[in-house]
């Protein structure tokens, strides 16, 4: 039970030191959907790249890093998955950020724009949830 | 030096991510499923890295400059547009389908290659419709 509170806690701590350290040094922030697609539509590559290699490396010390307090799902439906990877990338395209750049590094810095966004989508994934479920 | 910083953030990012528990989709919808059996995580991340994000703003707007670049690149629009509330709803819709958003969308190729594959390939589709369009002019 303490896991559910101490492992998002410690987690979210490492977040925003992170945001915290690549603004001071690089000054900008951690928007993953704008990073991935300046990966995939910029000129300038190689940064990009190196942020999401080091993104999939830390995340895949999933399961060996620390104890799960929930298991994974089932596989789901590749279809569920590719509605929702279609939706999430033209959205957070047209949207201008995702969890991390609206919802983190937006929140932080009190920008307006960031919180009518995070409160959009979290309003509009409640719903999600709600219709499925 | 920018490039060693860049990777290790990325690391970081990943860690934070993954130790929270938030590159696991059941976790994001627990806290999604308000109606149902409510996980808290996603709410206590968010708030422990806005919280430490704030410090970091007090910290910038003390700098005149950041130590690896010559100037702040930090997003400064500030209106409310329907591109912004559309943008978002879609995203919100997506990410409520699967329990995805970008991050954990990347680590699930490693740490659940059967949905990342397809949530990712699809994802990148999508960003490139929306490049294209932007690029072509079209609304």
């Amino acid at each position: 039970m303490m896991d559910m509170i101490f492992n998002p806690l410690v987690g979210g701590l490492l977040i925003g030191l992170t945001t915290t350290i690549y603004l001071l040094t690089l000054g900008k922030v951690i928007g993953i959907s704008g990073i991935l697609s300046q990966l995939l539509f910029s000129k300038e590559r190689f940064l990009p790249f190196l942020f999401i290699a080091g993104l999939i490396i830390g995340g895949a010390a999933y399961g060996t890093l620390t104890e799960q307090t929930v298991d994974f799902l089932e596989v789901r439906s590749p279809w569920l998955l590719i509605a929702s990877g279609l939706l999430v990338g033209y959205g957070t395209r047209l949207g201008g950020g995702c969890t991390s750049g609206h919802g983190v590094c937006g929140i932080s810095r009190l920008s307006p724009r960031s919180i009518i966004a995070t409160l959009t989508f979290m309003l509009a994934a409640i719903m999600t949830v709600a219709v499925l479920n | 030096m920018s490039a060693i910083v860049t990777l290790i953030t990325g690391i970081l990012f990943g860690l934070g991510l993954a130790f929270s528990e938030m590159t696991n989709p059941a976790v994001v919808i627990g806290f999604l499923d308000i109606f149902g059996n409510w996980n808290p995580s996603l709410l206590i991340v968010m708030a422990s890295a806005i919280a430490v994000g704030m410090l970091g703003y007090i910290i910038k707007n003390k700098q005149i400059k950041p130590l690896l670049s010559n100037k702040w690149q930090v997003p400064s629009l500030r209106h409310i547009d329907s591109k912004l509330i559309i943008g978002s709803v879609l995203f919100g819709i997506g990410w409520g389908l699967s329990g995805y958003c970008p991050g954990p969308g990347l680590t699930a190729l490693i740490n659940n290659p059967a949905e990342g594959f397809y949530f990712i390939s699809a994802l990148i589709i999508g960003s490139g419709l929306h490049y294209f369009q932007a690029r072509s002019g079209l609304k």
